[in-house]
């Protein structure tokens, strides 16, 4: 029987280590949170991080097992680390082979609403002017189907769409009789207008609702004033008979944060609890509105929503605890990039950013927006995300377009100042929309940025549940896993 | 319990010199398939070897310890073994050395636990192998492998080839799965490897090119360090090896299970090595977690590999439930559940091949006797000092605790 080797014999010389990319951030007086090159996390001491950097590291140390294991150091001479880590990476990046996969069709501008937050100038007459004609539609429908994803999400904005169903429901006969494509619709409406002729409609195509319930009554019709200050009420009638003739999966519901629910988050959930919903999307403060405020006002915004937001969190896994599955719909999809290389292409939060390669807008009259809250900006005069019109432009020329891969290409995180050194990079999104309406540039200072205060803030949050709170963390850990 | 796998004839006549080794297979007397050259009448009795003569069987098979006269006028092969090996059926496939007499059984059957040892030879030297390698030129085997798929029964479930490295000579087993695949295309075949040849990336699309329907390639991974796997496997350089075999297997859509066997060097880090296939691997389509087999190497290596399954109880839980949190379907091999957390109990298995299986006098008054892993009978069996019969008085009293 030959000799067993002991373990010094299977150690690498210190020459023969060698260090892969990875981002660091300082997250306590002698410690740091250190983030490998697809996002897993991993604590450091100072002492640690300086030994590592300086590859003042030996198998057997302990340090050495811990860096290796996490994918922050290899052998100079071993290919299967950087073959797993290409291999995770483009499965997290692989959003991308869906080219394009949700089209916005705002068919009308007219709204019977007048919420003060709306972003988009809501016209309560002159149907001839707002609008979508067929025709539009049906040239958007073209470009819409030339994007190269196998798969399409059409959804019906408006104002409020269902003033001009008749158009909904040409376009969806008309994108069903276009083969080559798998469809999805959705419809984005406040319900005020919902009947047993569109519940049928929808039953019968398979359309999703997707409505604005933002709290309690009296919160929600401050928020959402109709004629008869009844919004809320139709909202729920809306949501209950949506939810009876199609399917509790069928239609879902939308907070939006304003500064009147900061210290209400605890009612705004039980209200969805109460419906019957299974979880609630907390939204941050529509951004457009405080475009005009100073930056710094900007940022103490983002730290008053992180408390709200913190407080709402902690209140629905209170309500996991007690025995009820309900979940908070970002934390669910950041713990999925977090915690899974599972590709998650959330428009909002990706880089390369969503704007146009995840979504187009069709405005009412034809032109094609990047974004929704890019025809926002053009409704007050800017028309930086305006790609082009159905009239003159193809999908290739609206995709191809200067303005697009100009904010595109200078927005993207893996390259941008603070972005690319960032410890959440892995697990964020570039926003160009946001700080070109913030800041004048799609790039944007980040310290400044409530968008990166936000983030940071609640990844920081997870983390922290995730590592010190064991039967918290157990449920965060069931929202990234389904 | 074990079953003798291994013997020697106690008499043989009849073989021509032309060749050294033949491979058989036994019927019973009255079988009316249709007989192949390989085929032998099983008998047991004076009376059996009589009627297989009648029946104009030109080979038999006796197992019996009485010496069995034959007629001076039977000419044919014949072979004879002692009552020991009774437990052979009709089916069954052995293979048999002419000189020395000493024969293998390849093939039983009714068992559901078949595997082909492909090769003695290997490029680790695991502390604790089961099955110590040896720098042997044994290519002899292959080819008894390829006559014995003849002769297998194609209902068969399930096929397993173990070694030593069983990709030593790739390209001959390769084919060896290309008969796999054609004659027992409905046999699931589990191949044991070390998974270091599929570094090479003409190996593992000659793997991918066998096109066979339900084929897993099963590859230890012990640790997620590079020297401490290295260490366990006894080869420097193999850990990275092996990570880039299964990232080209699973590249190239082939099954991929991932082997720990659990002992000293790997029970006290299951947990983070749970966490890190979860984490890094999710897309293997199995993880394995093994108690100790204490044989071969294990034995030689006992003071360094021992560790109470107790010992790492909360460990393997922890693993088990990282792996069931990504979506990885993992399993407890070769442990008895008086050993375990009741947690890992639905991914305990009754895993230990039916020929080496055994139960202690403890066991006689457990309620979980049916589902139960059991024990290895081979080597030098150790016991956990938490093996106790599972009754219902006994859960009682944990339910008081």
């Amino acid at each position: 029987m030959a000799r067993f080797l002991p373990p010094e014999s299977f150690g690498a010389a210190t020459g023969d280590i060698a260090l892969l990319p990875f981002n660091f951030e300082r997250s306590g007086a002698n410690q740091y949170l250190v983030a490998n090159l697809v996002g897993d996390f991993v604590r450091l001491t100072e002492d640690e991080l300086h030994r590592l950097v300086d590859l003042q590291v030996r198998p057997g140390d302990g340090l050495y097992e811990k860096a290796y294991a996490a994918h922050l150091l290899t052998g100079t001479n071993q290919k299967a680390q950087r073959q797993l880590l290409a291999a995770r990476l483009r499965s997290r990046m692989s959003f991308l082979q869906q080219t394009t996969p949700l089209h916005i069709f705002v068919v009308t501008l007219r709204c019977e609403h007048s919420c003060p937050y709306c972003q988009v100038s809501r016209q309560s007459t002159d149907r001839s002017r707002f609008d979508m004609s067929e025709q539009t539609a049906m040239r958007a429908l073209d470009i819409a189907f030339a994007s190269p994803t196998a798969r399409i999400k059409i959804e019906f904005q408006g104002g409020e769409p269902l003033l001009n169903f008749p158009l909904i429901r040409t376009i969806v006969a008309a994108a069903k009789q276009r083969s080559g494509k798998k469809l999805d619709f959705v419809i984005a409406s406040n319900l005020a207008l919902l009947d047993n002729t569109v519940l049928e409609f929808c039953k019968e195509n398979d359309v999703l609702l997707s409505t604005s319930l933002d709290g309690p009554a009296d919160l929600h019709n401050q928020n959402r004033p109709r004629p008869g200050a009844n919004s809320h009420e139709l909202a729920v009638a809306g949501i209950r008979r949506a939810r009876e003739v199609l399917g509790p999966d069928k239609v879902g519901a939308l907070m939006t944060t304003t500064e009147a629910s900061l210290d209400r988050v605890d009612e705004i959930i039980d209200e969805y609890l109460q419906l019957g919903l299974d979880g609630i999307f907390l939204r941050p403060l529509s951004p457009f509105g405080f475009a005009i405020k100073t930056k710094q006002f900007a940022k103490y915004d983002a730290q008053k929503w992180l408390a709200f937001y913190e407080r709402g969190l902690r209140r629905v896994l209170e309500i996991n605890r007690q025995g009820t599955p309900f979940r908070e719909f970002y934390a669910a999809l950041l713990l999925t990039r977090m915690l899974s290389d599972r590709p998650i292409g959330y428009i909002d939060l990706r880089s390369p950013a969503g704007a146009g390669l995840g979504a187009l807008v069709y405005n009412y009259d034809g032109s094609v927006f990047a974004s929704d809250e890019g025809r926002m900006l053009a409704e007050t005069g800017d028309d930086a995300f305006r790609l082009g019109h159905v009239e003159h432009d193809s999908y290739n020329s609206l995709i191809l377009s200067d303005k697009l891969i100009g904010a595109i290409s200078k927005s993207l995180t893996q390259c941008a100042p603070e972005c690319s050194t960032c410890v959440y990079e892995s697990h964020c999104g570039a926003d160009p929309v946001y700080h070109h309406a913030t800041q004048g540039d799609a790039l944007g200072i980040k310290p400044l940025s409530a968008f990166c205060a936000r983030q940071k803030g609640i990844m920081g949050l997870l983390l922290d549940i995730l590592e010190n709170s064991p039967e918290d963390a157990a449920i965060l850990r069931r929202w990234a896993a389904a | 319990m074990t079953l003798p796998l291994y013997g020697t004839a106690s008499q043989s006549s009849g073989f021509s010199s032309d060749r050294t080794r033949s491979v058989l297979r036994l019927r019973s007397p009255g079988s009316t398939a249709e007989r192949d050259v390989a085929d032998f009448a099983l008998t047991r009795t004076p009376d059996d070897v009589r009627r297989a003569i009648e029946a104009d069987w030109p080979s038999i098979f006796v197992v019996s310890d009485a010496p069995i006269n034959f007629p001076g006028t039977f000419r044919g092969r014949l072979v004879a073994v002692p009552t020991k090996y009774d437990y052979l059926g009709d089916g069954d496939v052995i293979g048999f050395d002419h000189v020395s007499r000493k024969f293998r059984t390849l093939y039983r059957r009714n068992s559901a636990h078949n595997s082909f040892l492909v090769t003695e030879r290997c490029n680790n030297y695991c502390l604790m192998c089961s099955q110590p390698p040896k720098a042997v030129d044994d290519r002899w085997i292959l080819s008894e492998i390829k006559e014995s798929l003849a002769l297998i029964d194609a209902a068969t479930r399930a096929l397993t080839f173990t070694g030593g490295e069983t990709l030593s000579d790739w390209e001959d087993f390769i084919a060896v799965l290309k008969e796999c695949r054609d004659r027992l295309p409905a046999t699931a075949v589990q191949v044991l490897t070390n998974g270091r040849a599929f570094a090479d990336s003409r190996i593992v699309d000659a793997w991918r090119d066998i096109g066979h329907p339900n084929l897993m390639a099963a590859i230890p991974v012990y640790a997620p360090v590079d020297h401490v796997h290295d260490h366990v496997v006894q080869a420097k350089g193999a850990f990275d090896e092996t990570m880039l075999g299964i990232l080209k297997l699973k590249d190239r859509g082939q099954r991929v299970e991932i082997r720990i066997v659990l002992h000293a060097l790997t029970a006290p880090i299951i947990e983070d090595t749970g966490k890190w296939i979860a984490r890094n691997l999710p897309f293997v389509d199995h993880v394995a977690l093994m108690g100790l087999e204490n044989t071969g190497f294990a034995i030689a290596n006992d003071a360094m590999l021992w560790m109470d399954p107790m010992d790492y109880g909360d460990g393997l839980a922890r693993a088990v439930e990282h792996l069931s949190a990504a979506g990885v379907s993992a399993s407890v091999y070769n442990l008895p559940k008086c050993v375990l957390p009741k947690s890992v109990w639905p991914h305990a298995l009754q895993s230990i091949s039916d020929w080496k299986n055994g139960f202690v006098e403890e066991c006689a008054r457990c309620d979980e006797k049916s589902t139960c892993s059991g024990f290895f009978t081979t080597g030098r069996p150790r016991f956990s000092h938490g093996v106790r019969a599972i009754t219902a008085k006994r859960k009682l009293n944990e339910l008081a605790v």
